[in-house]
């Protein structure tokens, strides 16, 4: 029986064949998929924010992309995964609001998915594919079995990374 | 208190939920005025989630909604949200603009919809904050409306990342606008920054 294991805003889970990982309704978020295909244990994590550095609470690491992918190589590396071999593929990051001005909350999504780089290469992860930016929001599915990522969305299509 | 929302007691909930029936009664009669049409509400409910409970209020991230969203300054910095189903949100532009009803295609909106859509956005907010600005005395100063068309996930956690840096939880003080009792609106949210709640709250006079 395979389940489908739901991955909320600010929440991180490990999944292995043959459930399957998701997270509905990214904008600026990113979800920030993980995968050692040796052993077939991947990794979702939904991420809010770039920096847990300045935050007043970091305590949830699964919030900001630095200490979420800290917290995912150690959660992983506990259950047998090896740091040399995690590859990452990651979705969202999107700007959902057109604003006449200048305002943070534009930005958010292009400096989620920059942290989210940063914190891999800190690892030595390798990106294998991306699918960042834009305006619309993304449902994604991650299968441990086979490491696709299924990208979805309202008006702009679906696609596999 | 302030950054801990469960702290409120029952006196400040009452009182929020008192500026919500008020804010929300003058959004909801100049809603109808516009729409020429008559708009209900229901009783302003006070929650305070987890963010990723938020969406499971307006029927799950995945849905298809509309949402317009102004960022309000001042001495209680605060946001509000206008969110709804795009087909009820199309159906209020047939009604603004004196369209044919169901005329309006979700698919291939004219900048004059979206405008449309911004502008209902607009007065509900404006009229919110004025009953919110006379109760306490507090200025507030919206932003022009930003619109967002997409997942109901993907728009909160747009709006909800803001909140991310200081907080897990957001208190939101929330409306239903129905038209003649049935079609439920849109869902009016107004969420205060955590330091805004003691703001507005001392204003009010149950600060204790």
């Amino acid at each position: 029986m395979s389940n489908i294991i739901q991955v909320g805003m600010a929440d991180m889970k490990i999944a292995r064949p043959p459930d399957k990982l998701m997270t509905a309704g990214l904008g600026s978020c990113i979800g920030i998929c993980i995968i050692d295909k040796s052993i077939k244990l991947a990794s979702l994590a939904h991420i809010m924010l770039p920096s847990s550095v300045q935050a007043k609470n970091p305590q949830n690491r699964a919030k900001f992309a630095d200490s979420a992918v800290d917290m995912v190589v150690e959660e992983m590396q506990k259950q047998g995964a090896s740091v040399s071999r995690l590859q990452a593929k990651i979705a969202g990051g999107a700007q959902m609001f057109k604003f006449s001005g200048d305002s943070d909350i534009m930005k958010i999504g292009a400096r989620n998915a920059q942290a989210v780089e940063e914190a891999l290469k800190k690892h030595n992860i390798k990106l294998l594919a991306s699918d960042t930016g834009g305006n619309h929001g993304r449902t994604i599915t991650f299968d441990p079995e086979t490491g696709d990522l299924l990208v979805r969305t309202i008006g702009h299509g679906e696609r596999v990374l | 208190m302030t950054d801990n929302f469960n702290e409120l007691s029952s006196i400040q909930l009452d009182a929020l939920k008192e500026i919500g029936n008020i804010g929300a009664g003058n959004a909801a009669t100049a809603l109808a005025q516009m729409v020429h049409s008559k708009i209900d509400m229901d009783v302003p409910q006070v929650s305070i989630l987890p963010f990723e409970d938020v969406a499971d209020l307006i029927g799950g991230a995945e849905s298809h909604v509309v949402g317009i969203y102004l960022n309000v300054s001042g001495s209680a910095p605060l946001s509000i949200l206008f969110i709804l189903p795009i087909a009820n949100a199309c159906l209020l532009v047939d009604m603004l603009i004196g369209k044919e009803l169901y005329s309006t295609n979700p698919e291939e909106l004219s900048d004059m919809d979206i405008s449309a859509m911004m502008e209902l956005g607009n007065i509900i907010s404006a009229t919110y904050l004025n009953s919110l600005a006379m109760f306490t005395q507090l200025s507030f100063s919206p932003s022009v409306p930003a619109l967002g068309m997409d997942m109901a996930g993907a728009i909160l956690d747009a709006i909800l990342a803001q909140f991310g840096q200081v907080a897990d939880h957001v208190l939101l003080l929330e409306t239903q606008f129905k038209k003649e009792d049935v079609d439920v609106v849109g869902h009016f949210f107004l969420l205060p920054e955590p330091e805004s709640l003691s703001v507005i709250l001392s204003a009010l006079g149950v600060n204790f």
